[in-house]
């Protein structure tokens, strides 16, 4: 097995546009305040994280793709370049083969919903210029635009656990050299049917929004590096199989984890949703990080941000090694492990 | 090797009775009775006659109750791929599906519950867990008795060419020996209004590479393929109904949902397959066009077409099967991929029926009668929005 490079990291999250934003928020000891969104037909406003408005406004916002855009593809395209680095000036030159994996769950539900509603009040009004960007892949789309980068594009659906899938599709690509780099980005959006969703499972997990993105590349030079060093196959919920055993078939198949390194897991304020999770990781008492305490549930966000705050914590030397925790919420649990090779 | 395959359209449910229809040329637009389409510019589409009683598999009636109609097309389709292919309950078997929309219908009914009356939660957990694609996966999961691995590739009208792309190279990369996969999208309000107020439905008839085409034809169905290694298929002595040669995929950055005039990605996509196949256009005997109606769209593939077989395209048999079932969405590519298996397997090349004058950037002939032909390889092209574009090679099991 190649090693794969984890070379840049990027974040839009509630704490703001940017890793360092996230990193002083990520791994705090106080969540970041909520604000209310108005759900129509309700008196008592929903609880969420929202990204705030982004200050200084990040230059490739501005690119004309991005004009009708919704946040999500926002959030998509300037977690992702920050990720990419100086490496963004070689995809547009074409001296780079840059590979796009998006994962997302709910995608782009705001202009879905505002979409469906125009439909069920005036059909034939309904936006033309909403419906394109209701596609999951428009994101995607946009930042291949941007890069004007050609390459392999997916899109993938799932849940929490799916950012696991979309890194190892990555390594997959780079390992049979289709690409030169990739970029795996983690991203959703807040709306109120989202909100209101989630409500019925948990009254005490309020979403977020945001994205996260990784951008890996073969170690070519040998040099070594903060490397992606295992993904664990998907462990699916599946009826008659308790979501611990999951989980802890998960934990199982990454390497053990040594005194000194950091478990970045998918925890939130909720004990009852967070129960099979707290009950396999409960023997570590190393350094634990829980970002989703602090920053809300953004689903495929989320997880991205987990691993994003892992990678960062070993390449700033905080630790040797990370394993972030992707415990999904209604489809499977996958476990990455990130080293300083 | 494809050993199983199964598909839904509005031809009717199974391999025998799109065989049948595809034959014939046969068209299944009629207008449609699933949604309201009152006061839209079209109201016909490619609907489904979904069966009262579905096939017994391992789910629990309560999972198939509360399934949509397009979860219930992939479970159609995903059965008779799994019967044909002869398989039982395994534990590792990677599932990879293409969607659009996945279970939309529920997703409308959430919204509508939660206008119409917003402190009545009754159904709505079911509604919000069950309209997203990873729940129609772990459905099959649970159908069939396996234990995936699950990819759900979400990348606009060709996501079923992707998902059996994706398998093909799962396989070829020694990441297993089996996978399963395709596409699937039944009608939604969100995706027939989008289409109509986008006029990108024909309000005539669909009729891919016509010179006066004016738009396309929505559709709904699913299509799977239970794929294996050449080694495993002949081990155990399966039938081969085919053979996925090549995959390529490339993205077109042009503009969201309109393809580049010339058809660069296109013809990117078609020369990946071909290289990953070690086929080029003089080895490739039919092509099942991307061929939507639009005028874009098949002007671009016509003119990618056209550049990507050079002097092999003056003799190319060319159709787009759009014309039958109308536009999938997340199931063409994976229905059009057994249009393709049916027509090396079976030995005939799929007409275009409704297409009569056809427009003259077409160097490619363009078939519109059904007619007998021995295949031995055969490309399918999938484009979508966001510039998705993907293309399939398929070679004769025999």
């Amino acid at each position: 097995m190649r090693r794969v490079l984890i070379q840049g990291i990027g974040a839009v999250s509630p704490a703001g546009w940017g890793i360092a934003a996230l990193r002083g928020a990520g791994s705090g000891e106080r969540p970041l305040a909520s604000q209310e969104l108005s759900r129509p037909g309700w008196d008592r406003a929903l609880r969420v994280r929202r990204v705030p408005q982004p200050n200084p406004r990040p230059g490739c916002l501005g690119d004309a793709r991005l004009r009708r855009a919704p946040s999500i593809a926002q959030f998509v395209v300037a977690s992702a370049i920050e990720a990419l680095g100086d490496d963004r000036e070689e995809v547009i030159a074409g001296r780079l083969r840059l590979g796009v994996v998006i994962c997302t769950m709910c995608g782009c539900v705001t202009y879905s919903r505002r979409f469906y509603d125009e439909v069920l009040h005036q059909p034939t009004l309904a936006s033309p210029m909403l419906f394109p960007e209701t596609v999951f892949n428009a994101p995607g789309s946009h930042l291949a635009a941007l890069l004007r980068s050609t390459g392999p594009n997916y899109t993938l659906v799932g849940d929490q656990g799916s950012f696991g899938v979309g890194l190892a599709t990555a390594a997959d690509w780079l390992c049979q050299e289709q690409v030169d780099g990739c970029l795996v980005v983690g991203a959703e959006e807040l709306d109120w049917t989202m909100a209101d969703a989630m409500r019925l499972f948990s009254e005490r997990v309020v979403l977020s929004e945001g994205a996260g993105a990784l951008y890996l590349r073969l170690d070519r030079s040998g040099c070594g590096g903060t490397s992606l060093t295992a993904v664990t196959s998907p462990q699916l919920y599946r009826r008659g199989v308790s979501r611990e055993e999951c989980i802890g078939r998960m934990r199982a198949e990454l390497p053990a984890m040594a005194k000194g390194e950091l478990l970045c897991d998918g925890l939130r304020e909720a004990p009852r949703v967070d129960g099979a999770e707290l009950r396999v990781w409960r023997d570590w008492t190393g350094a634990r990080w829980s970002p989703r305490r602090h920053l809300g549930e953004g689903f495929v966000a989320s997880a991205a941000w987990q691993s994003v705050l892992a990678v960062d914590a070993v390449s700033l030397g905080l630790h040797e090694a990370a394993t972030v925790s992707l415990v999904g919420c209604n489809e499977q649990a996958t476990g990455v492990r990130i080293q300083r090779l | 090797m494809v050993t199983g395959a199964g598909v839904v359209t509005a031809l009717g449910v199974g391999w025998a009775r799109n065989l049948e229809g595809f034959r014939d040329g046969r068209v299944g637009l009629r207008p449609v009775t699933w949604l309201d389409v009152t006061g839209r510019r079209v109201s016909r589409a490619a609907e489904v006659d979904l069966p009262d009683v579905m096939p017994v598999t391992r789910l629990e009636a309560k999972q198939l109750k509360r399934m949509d109609r397009g979860a219930r097309m992939l479970l159609l389709a995903a059965e008779e791929a799994w019967r044909q292919s002869g398989w039982e309950a395994q534990a590792e078997l990677p599932l990879v599906l293409g969607t659009t929309g996945a279970g939309m219908t529920l997703g409308e009914a959430y919204y509508r519950q939660a206008l119409e009356a917003p402190h009545r939660f009754r159904g709505q957990s079911i509604r919000a867990t069950h309209y997203q694609a990873q729940r129609q996966a772990m459905d099959l999961l649970d159908a069939f008795g396996f234990n995936g691995p699950v990819t759900i590739i979400s990348n606009a009208c060709a996501s079923g060419s992707n998902a059996i792309g994706h398998a093909w190279s799962l396989l070829r990369a020694g990441r297993a020996e089996r996978a399963l996969a395709g596409g699937y999208d039944g009608l939604a309000q969100v995706t027939f209004s989008g289409f109509d107020v986008l006029q990108a439905l024909s309000p005539t008839s669909c009729r891919p590479f016509d010179a006066r085409r004016d738009g396309l034809a929505l559709g709904e169905g699913a299509a799977i393929l239970a794929l294996e290694t050449a080694s495993g298929a002949r081990r155990r002595g399966a039938e081969i109904l085919g053979v996925v040669a090549g995959y390529g995929m490339a993205t077109d950055i042009h503009h969201l949902t309109q393809p580049h005039p010339e058809g660069t990605a296109a013809l990117a996509a078609m020369a990946a397959a071909c290289q990953a196949a070690g086929l080029g256009p003089a080895d490739i005997d039919y092509v099942n066009a991307h061929g939507t109606g639009t005028v874009l769209n098949d002007s671009a593939e016509a003119s990618a077409i056209n550049r990507w077989a050079g002097a092999r395209a003056g003799s190319l048999p060319v159709s787009s099967t759009k014309s039958s079932v109308g536009h999938l969405l997340g199931a063409a590519g994976a229905v059009e991929a057994v249009v393709c298996l049916m027509a090396l397997r079976e030995g005939f090349l799929p007409p275009t029926t409704t297409t009569e004058v056809i427009d003259p950037i077409c160097q490619f002939p363009v078939v519109t009668q059904a007619r007998g032909a021995a295949l031995r390889a055969v490309l399918s092209n999938s484009f979508g929005f966001g510039g998705s574009n993907a293309s399939l090679i398929f070679r004769s099991g025999l």
